[in-house]
């Protein structure tokens, strides 16, 4: 009976149903747990997790003290750890659990990270006393607070050494932002200066036009300019060492003590003491230093805030160049073009040229925008930098165009959407009342399509923030020296090269020396990107929708 | 369109009537008709201008990549007649130096004449130190692009010397002064003891051991000059040894020495090749060069790198030889192609300095241009009447050829010999490799290392990769499709599509890095968990569906129509949380507590942890929006009519589902696989993330793979520009784009025709 049933069941097709119900509850699990995973581990990169303090005692080492962060745990089993070479006993259960310890101290032990057997550590504590240190270089120190320290002599010890240090770090921050405008605006300033000065002087030769009252300008401005480094180098000797005055001594879980200058401190907290309160602070900080902050350490700590920027330049200078053209061409297509046949046929090719594989864009702007068109610009108006290229080497300008080259079908098949969307009955009403064609068309037909063109720029926008591989080609790097808009002539630098978000993802991600301690990084600014294309493309298709919604009222 | 400009108005209004043609109102109509048209020119000229651009992307790469496919050209110059050539004796050799200002001539006279190439004037001439009495027999350079050079006497005595060019700035113009040198002294060296004139000569060198060898007649002489330099006090002290190898019974052609002084060839006889090895002083082998009885070797010369020699026959024939191990593990001096030049005997062959080409002249004064990898004859080009000897430049771009008398300067422009058709499609034999291959390899450290530029591994991997990656998505996205648009219910719907759809927009770089950082060693540590959790997930809904099916009714007719996927949600968690909660055990049981070694031990099979598997999952992740959105369109238009009357004449709805909707749906599902296959196939930072990026050939699903795009990504920036690496890179740019263009176009066609379908029923 029951075997029939079964058979019948079959025999229904129900399965067939279930199975493809099945298949779209996949990818939407697929979906939704992809994105989990990244905010998960993106967000809770910030949180200042507990510190341990453990004694570890490998079978046959001796013994020696742990402090650090727990990242992960697994269950493995014995038989994987024993022909991994540990010393597994050959009787005992059959998984083992095994840590990824974050401890931190590269100066002294070498690497930030370990692996270890979590049946073989006792004795776990998480004492009040324990601090995280946050430095410029060589990653975090774990320990405890010996003493702090100004030129040398000991000016607090024991329970009175940490708010001293608080206090310190906060004047060590605070000198740290005036070290870095004056060497990153000021200098930079001035080294700007002293190139525009040679760049003249060597234009002027090519021109001939090298005469000695030229000459003895230049030198002039150029000794001035001398003469205010000059000035900001001894600020600068003088900051440094204000900066290099405090240092503090701390001892590691081995009793080993050393010696940190505590300009090279950024944040030092004792993250076992927090209240959930201080902690949710500390969170928030966090999260906006990672926002606002440049990276440090080959990119593996700090901020992203450069990535940032120059994703929001290049796709805004994107969006400024794409816009126009594409609804231009959408336009032409739609209102001028005579439908036919051709027309078919490019409708067509736009519409596939969105699905050419973005690395052949990047191949193209290569080749035709940096080497072709930059090198022509190169040789007819920057004549007096070269042989070094300023517009034929890979720059923000070429990266934009590239991008616009790759997101234009985008907007050309939105906006004629858009056209093709507004009622012949509006077109026709207004030529009938003598309205020429332009007047048609920038009076009543582009502001009913202008949501479409909205649409198809943040559509435009969204691919192009995310696309990586052409711009690998066209002109980001894994860290530039500033940011393509400062205070410095032309102000925007569209020759430059620039940091970007998904690259960013890539480089530090699998380029970068220190994988492991990257990758929470890496987790924070994927759940970044995501955040900004889903918000983008939410908003265009809640556009959409609201423009469906207008045409529906006016077609009936 | 409606011109105003044109339109006329009739002056004999009534008076009460606006007069519409005041001159204000006149102008203000022009104004306006000059605006409609400006903004039609406008539109106009920007419009194409865009579609332009965009069609430009094709022009471009192919003009780029066109190069690679031209051949050679030759540009012969005036012939030149300088006075010196009446009384310089017989040409030996000729050669250039780097910067195609100064030729060397050295003839039987035992001088090294130096001479401009532009306009054949003197410019040194040095006597080389003969003994006395004895003239030049015979002339041997070490390997293309060294210096040196032996002559072999006609009293059994060689010399070697060296020709130099220093390049120098006086009053800020670039003079080059010529120079000979003596770097083994000007004392010869004997060679035969019985004072026969050596027939033929050749030397190598290496930093501490000179090896020269002469013959006369069937007699072999070779000579061992190891020279070392007292680190103190700067003497040279130079060991001479003989080096006794068994005697030839023929007369002796020619011989090579290979730069790693392993291997010594003798050619001799009709056509006969015997090779020594010098490790061992032992006979190797002796090898019949030609089949045809007829024939005989004229000419031979060593390609840059000394492993391959090049022969040349009285037939106009030339073929590639080298030495390659045998199955049995045994080096062997093997045929490894073959050209064909005209019909004339092979007067002189002549290696390129830096690439694996090589140019001939016949004894009808025809040049041939060759490439030995890419086996591409480039150019015969006739330039001379009758035999003549000549020099090519180091850059390989300038020849000088003296017959008769004269001297014929040759401009030679060939850019990209390197690259064919076949070599870039088909096995290609490589040296130092003992069979035909495969192989993508375009840069290494050495010097005399050859791009090896294979488009068939990429090809291989983008096709494996593209192939994985459909496997997963392909019936994952089509039933979802199908069940999205046919038995969702529609509240459902409208919330299922956009969260699909959003993965769509997803950036590829995101995904590239899960699957690399997260994927690819969460796979390896639960490997039974994820082939269990493939086997059991179709189960586990089957259960699930069937547990439903009997439930009683009143609970069953809560859950209204459409809602099985939802219901479902649970138990896939349930089961991938089981699955992978099981791994472990599994592992233990089954595989020794580690799978991965399991695979790789007892299996045999390679598995890196990046492999085609990871990029499967993750790239079928990217390309399931794809083809979701387009299938599940195509499947929910069909229109409504036709399932109805399925359902009317009492299908049940699967029935309805697979004889009536996919079926008429079917072209649409179809381009939408294609689109995803267009979009799998051009993916970049999915595979250059999640796979290791090594260009192998394995279908292996636990091996890595390169792709087209990524080898892009990867090789460009670092390509030098306009050289062939860099448009063998385009041209993969091109196939790309080609391909899905061609894809996407054939999916676009048949959805067309399809929605004409739709629309007339």
């Amino acid at each position: 009976m029951k075997q029939n049933s079964l058979n019948g069941w079959f025999k229904s097709g129900a399965p067939g149903v279930w199975i493809s119900g099945g298949a779209v509850s996949i990818a939407v699990i697929m979906t939704i747990g992809l994105l989990a995973v990244i905010a998960v581990r993106g967000l809770g990169h910030f949180w200042p997790a507990d510190l341990i303090q453990a004694n570890y005692n490998v079978p046959g080492q001796a013994n020696h003290i742990v402090i650090g962060e727990v990242v992960q745990k697994e269950e493995v089993p014995r038989e994987r750890l024993k022909s991994a070479g540990l010393p597994v006993p050959d009787q005992g259960p059959e998984f083992m659990t095994r840590e990824l310890i974050k401890v931190g101290n590269r100066d002294l032990n070498g690497n930030d990270f370990t692996w270890i057997v979590g049946e073989w550590l006792k004795d776990q504590t998480t004492p009040a006393n324990l601090m995280t240190i946050e430095r410029r270089e060589w990653g975090n120190f774990y320990g405890t607070l010996v003493n702090v320290k100004q030129d040398g002599k000991v000016i607090a010890e024991g329970e009175a050494a940490w708010p001293e240090l608080q206090a310190r770090v906060d004047r060590v921050n605070k000198l740290a932002a005036q070290l870095k405008t004056l060497e990153k605006s000021d200098i930079g300033a001035i080294n700007a200066g002293l190139e525009r000065i040679r760049l003249h002087g060597r234009k002027l030769e090519l021109e001939g036009k090298l005469d000695a009252a030229a000459q003895a300008d230049m030198d002039a401005d150029r000794a001035e300019l001398n003469a205010r480094y000059q000035d900001i180098e001894a600020r600068l000797a003088d900051l440094h060492a204000q900066f290099n005055r405090d240092a503090l001594t701390a001892r590691d879980g081995n009793g080993k003590e050393i010696e940190i200058g505590i300009g090279k401190v950024v944040h030092a907290y004792q993250p076992n003491a927090m209240g959930t309160i201080t902690k949710i602070g500390f969170y928030f900080s966090k999260v906006w230093e990672f926002l606002s902050d440049d990276p440090r350490e080959a990119n593996t700590e700090g901020g992203i805030f450069p990535a940032i920027f120059g994703t929001v330049m290049m796709t805004l200078i994107m969006a400024m160049i794409v816009t126009p053209f594409g609804v231009l061409a959408a336009v032409y297509l739609r209102e001028y073009a005579k439908q036919n046949t051709l027309t078919r046929v490019i409708r067509i090719a736009v519409n596939n040229l969105a699905g050419v594989p973005a690395i052949v864009y990047g191949v193209f702007g290569l080749g035709f925008f940096v080497y072709v068109l930059g090198g022509s610009v190169d040789r007819l108006f920057f004549a007096e930098a070269l042989p070094a290229p300023t517009f034929g080497t890979p720059g923000l300008l070429w990266a934009s165009l590239t991008l616009a080259l790759l997101a234009v079908p985008v907007v050309i098949v939105a906006t004629e959407e858009g056209l093709a969307r507004i009622p012949r009955t509006v077109r026709e009403g207004s030529l009938a009342l003598g309205a020429t064609k332009a007047e048609t068309l920038w009076k009543i037909v582009l502001p009913m399509a202008s949501p479409a063109m909205m649409t198809g720029m943040i559509l435009a926008v969204a691919r192009a923030a995310g696309e990586v591989a052409p711009l690998m080609l066209v002109g980001v790097v894994k860290l530039a020296p500033s940011l393509p808009l400062d205070g410095n002539y032309p102000y925007l630098h569209l020759d430059q090269k620039i940091m970007h978000l998904g690259f960013h993802i890539y480089d530090v991600g699998f380029q970068s020396p220190n994988v492991e301690a990257a990758r929470p990084l890496v987790y924070a600014t994927a759940l970044l990107l995501v955040l900004v294309i889903a918000t983008l493309n939410l908003s265009a298709v809640w556009i959409r929708n609201h423009l469906r919604e207008k045409y529906k009222a006016l077609d009936s | 369109m409606n011109d105003l400009a044109n339109s006329t108005m009739t002056t004999t209004s009534p008076p009460k009537r606006i007069d519409f043609n005041t001159p204000e109102l006149q102008r203000k109509r022009r104004i306006r008709a000059l605006k409609d048209r400006l903004t039609r020119w406008y539109v106009l000229v920007g419009g194409l201008a865009v579609l332009g651009a965009i069609t430009l992307i094709f022009f471009f790469l192919a003009y780029v990549v066109a190069p690679l496919f031209q051949g050679a050209s030759l540009t012969k110059e005036d012939a030149l007649a300088p006075a010196w050539i009446q009384d310089a004796g017989k040409p030996l050799m000729i050669s250039l130096e780097e910067q195609n200002q100064v030729a060397m001539r050295v003839s039987d006279k035992g001088q090294a004449l130096f001479f401009n190439v532009e306009t054949g004037a003197e410019l040194k001439r040095v006597d080389l130190p003969l003994p006395a009495g004895t003239s030049v027999a015979s002339i041997g350079e070490d390997q293309p692009g060294s210096p040196l050079v032996i002559l072999g006497l006609s009293n059994g005595q060689s010399m070697v010397f060296r020709h130099t060019y220093k390049v120098s700035y006086p009053d800020g113009k670039k003079t080059i002064t010529p120079a000979v040198e003596y770097p083994y002294g000007e004392t010869p060296i004997v060679l035969d003891d019985a004072g026969r004139p050596l027939e033929h000569v050749a030397l190598n060198a290496t930093d501490s051991t000179l090896v020269v060898a002469g013959s006369a007649g069937s007699h072999l002489n070779v000579l061992s000059l190891s020279r070392e330099e007292n680190m103190m006090t700067g003497e040279v002290t130079s060991e001479q040894k003989r080096i006794e190898l068994p005697q030839m019974t023929e007369p002796v052609k020619a011989i090579f020495i290979d730069p790693r002084q392993q291997w010594l060839y003798v050619i001799n006889g009709r056509a006969l090749a015997d090779v020594f090895s010098l490790r061992d002083n032992s006979l190797n082998g002796r090898y019949k060069l030609l089949e045809d009885g007829n024939a005989e070797v004229t000419a031979s010369t060593q390609l840059v790198g000394g492993i391959s020699l090049i022969v040349g026959n009285s037939k106009g024939g030339l073929a590639q030889w080298f030495m390659a191990r045998d199955p049995d593990g045994e080096q062997r001096f093997k045929q490894i192609r073959t050209f064909q030049m005209g019909t004339t005997p092979i007067v002189e062959i002549s290696a390129e300095e830096r690439r694996k080409g090589f140019t001939a002249l016949d004894a009808a004064g025809n040049f041939g241009v060759f490439h030995s990898t890419a086996h591409r004859t480039l150019l015969v080009d006739p330039v001379v009447d009758g035999q003549g000897v000549y020099g090519m430049s180091p850059r390989a771009n300038r020849v000088i050829v003296e017959a008769g008398g004269k001297l014929q300067p040759l401009m030679l422009d060939n850019p990209h010999p390197e690259v064919s058709w076949s070599a870039l499609w088909s096995k290609v034999w490589y040296e130092n490799y003992d069979e035909p291959k495969y192989v993508w390899q375009s840069t290494a450290a050495n010097t005399d290392f050859e791009p090896k530029m294979s488009l068939a591994p990429l090809t291989f991997g983008t096709l494996k990769a593209a192939f994985y990656a459909m496997l997963l998505a392909a019936p994952l996205a089509v039933a979802a499709a199908i069940y999205t648009a046919y038995f969702m219910a529609p509240s459902l719907r409208r919330k299922v599509k956009p969260v699909i759809e959003l993965m769509e927009a997803m950036p590829t770089v995101i995904l590239g890095f899960f699957a690399g950082l997260f994927l690819a060693p969460y796979v390896e540590g639960h490997l039974p968990g994820i082939f269990s959790l493939l086997m059991l997930l179709p189960i586990g809904i089957l259960v699930a569906g069937f547990i439903f099916s009997r439930l009683p009714e009143s609970l069953r007719l809560r859950v209204p129509d459409g809602w099985e996927s939802a219901i479902l949600i649970p138990v896939i968690l349930f089961v991938g949380w089981l699955s992978l909660y099981m791994s472990p055990y599994l592992e233990t049981w089954f595989f020794g507590g580690d799978m991965r070694m399991w695979i790789s031990h007892d299996l045999g099979i390679t598995y890196d942890q990046r492999n085609a598997l990871v990029v499967g999952l993750a790239m079928g992740f990217a390309v399931i929006p794809n083809i979701y959105s387009i299938a599940e369109d195509a499947v929910f238009s069909v229109p409504r009519g036709l399932t109805l009357g399925s359902l009317a004449l009492g299908a049940t709805p699967w029935q309805t589902m697979t004889r009536v909707v996919i079926l008429t749906a079917s072209p649409g599902i179809f381009s939408a696989l294609m689109i995803g296959m267009g979009r799998a196939v051009g993916e970049t930072m999915i595979v250059l993330m999640a796979t290791g990026n090594t260009p192998v050939m394995e279908m292996n699903l636990f091996e890595g793979l390169r792709t087209l795009a990524a080898n892009v990504a990867v090789e460009m920036p670092e390509s030098e520009v306009g050289g062939s690496h860099y448009r063998v890179l385009f041209l993969s740019a091109l196939v790309l784009l080609l391909f899905t263009f061609i894809m996407n176009t054939l999916a676009e066609l048949i959805r067309q025709r399809l929605r004409k379908k739709y629309s007339s029923l």
